[in-house]
């Protein structure tokens, strides 16, 4: 096997600008969108993932002109999630630059969007967003549950079920995230990445929970992910790219370093 | 001096322009338009999504017989990208088989399904992701990219060319050396995305632009 296992930063944005902070040394204005995209281009970075968390519409056209802006000098895929309700907005960030966009709450509410996107833009540019929570208790079967407006609004969707499901409507990726793991830096939630991973054919990327290398390397390992997305571990300098890329290949893990 | 992006429907588009507008100062135009393909100096064949339905709109926008006929002048280069790759063969299995150009002898076949790798992990389809492509002949697009370069690829159907000297790059996946680049004569092609393959894709697209065949 020859092919990489990728990494992915992630990165906040609202308005067009990146939030939460990213602190690389050497820049001073760390919440520059391109800089910090063409910096972990530098890096290595095998894709860019951008979570648009803007409030209004009127400032979405702001990170509109920030994709474009990106897309214009960095030549790695990029993905677009956040506020993709309609094809309209697919199609309005692909003529961005963006090269996937990432489908979450939308295909809750309306599953028929998934295939409708996927058929109008080709399963390749669709990646369904799966936010999952555990929800049994210790000493029963692992269930884990779909969870909507950032973990706060169980649906009842049993999360190994929805993930056949949207590849089935055309999803050509998925982006798991387990809620309970999300900002805690205990790493992946192994249990739901291995299910999922086995279950659908399409490529699983691994979110939430990630605070240190060892973390990437066992969603690959055990939770079987194809990618691993992480954002704080990055931007506020722990680890660079480049270590975590050595790191995972010491342990005999395929990357492009 | 003018580079064409042929605008069949079918990709975006707006990726490959932007690539190859970053690697040089000549004329970029995404066009459909037959007048301005035909007057163009270099012309690019994307390709994204379902080949019947890539096929299917070259010939609604009545472009078929145009590229068919560009490729057989061998008047210009050409650089076949993804399904732009594909759609140069005889014929692909996907979507119950799929009638293609033709311009070189081979088909498309899919990786399979349910695939598993020697020690037991499941094997995704599609192909997604950096992977190695070992130069097969040279070529002057290879110039200043290593043997065994990284490109970024997404496909689930690959090219099985028949005649070696069409045969310029392999890539090993699912157990299988895919002809991930094929060419002849003025036309090149790839099965990655050199327009979201960082340095090396760059490098690709100005070999590609400062190719004279």
């Amino acid at each position: 096997m020859t092919l990489a296992k990728r990494i992915i930063p992630c990165l906040d944005v609202d308005a067009g600008r990146v939030v939460k902070g990213v602190n690389f040394v050497g820049i001073r204005d760390a919440g520059d969108p391109v800089e910090i995209a063409k910096r972990y281009n530098q890096q290595g970075a095998d894709e860019i993932t951008f979570l648009d968390i803007t409030a209004s519409h009127e400032d979405r056209d702001t990170t509109v002109e920030m994709v474009e802006r990106i897309a214009g000098e960095v030549f790695i895929p990029l993905t677009v999630g956040g506020g993709i309700r309609r094809c309209e907005d697919i199609r309005t960030m692909l003529n961005a630059g963006a090269d996937k966009v990432s489908i979450n709450t939308a295909a809750v509410t309306n599953p028929d969007f998934v295939r409708e996107a996927a058929e109008r833009f080709g399963s390749q540019c669709i990646v369904v967003a799966i936010d999952a929570k555990k929800v049994s208790a210790d000493g029963e079967p692992s269930r884990w549950e779909i969870f909507t407006h950032g973990g706060r609004r169980p649906t009842g969707l049993d999360a190994v079920d929805w993930a056949r499901k949207m590849v089935e409507y055309g999803a050509g990726e998925l982006l798991l995230t387990s809620m309970d793991r999300d900002g805690t830096k205990v790493g992946f939630d192994l249990g739901v990445t291995r299910a999922i991973s086995d279950a659908v054919e399409v490529p699983v990327i691994a979110s939430g929970g990630v605070g240190n290398l060892d973390h990437l390397v066992a969603g690959v390992k055990e939770g079987g992910a194809d990618a691993v997305l992480a954002a704080s571990i990055f931007h506020f300098g722990e680890y660079t790219i480049p270590d975590a890329k050595r790191y995972m290949a010491e342990q005999g893990i395929e990357m492009r370093l | 001096m003018t580079i064409a992006v042929i605008d069949y429907g079918m990709g975006n588009l707006h990726s490959v322009a932007k690539a190859l507008e970053h690697v040089t100062h000549e004329n970029v135009m995404v066009t459909r338009d037959p007048r301005s393909i035909r007057g163009a100096s270099r012309l690019v064949l994307p390709g994204q999504g379902a080949i019947r339905d890539c096929m299917g709109e070259l010939q609604r926008t009545e472009l078929e017989g145009l590229v068919k006929d560009l490729l057989e002048e061998q008047a210009k280069p050409l650089l076949g990208i993804c399904v732009g790759q594909q759609m140069l063969f005889d014929r692909s299995e996907e979507n119950g088989g799929v009638d293609c150009l033709s311009f070189l002898p081979g088909k498309v076949r899919r990786f399979g399904h349910k695939l598993t790798t020697p020690d037991g992990e499941r094997l995704k389809v599609p192909h997604m992701g950096w992977n190695r492509v070992t130069q097969h002949h040279q070529h002057p697009l290879w110039n200043g990219i290593e043997d065994g370069a990284r490109f970024y690829f997404v496909h689930s159907y690959y090219v099985e060319a028949e005649r070696d000297g069409d045969i310029f790059g392999t890539t090993e996946y699912a157990g299988i050396d895919a002809h991930v680049v094929t060419g002849r004569g003025t036309v090149f092609a790839v099965q990655f995305h050199p327009e979201k393959s960082a340095r090396d894709g760059l490098q690709l697209l100005e070999n590609f632009v400062n190719w004279a065949p």
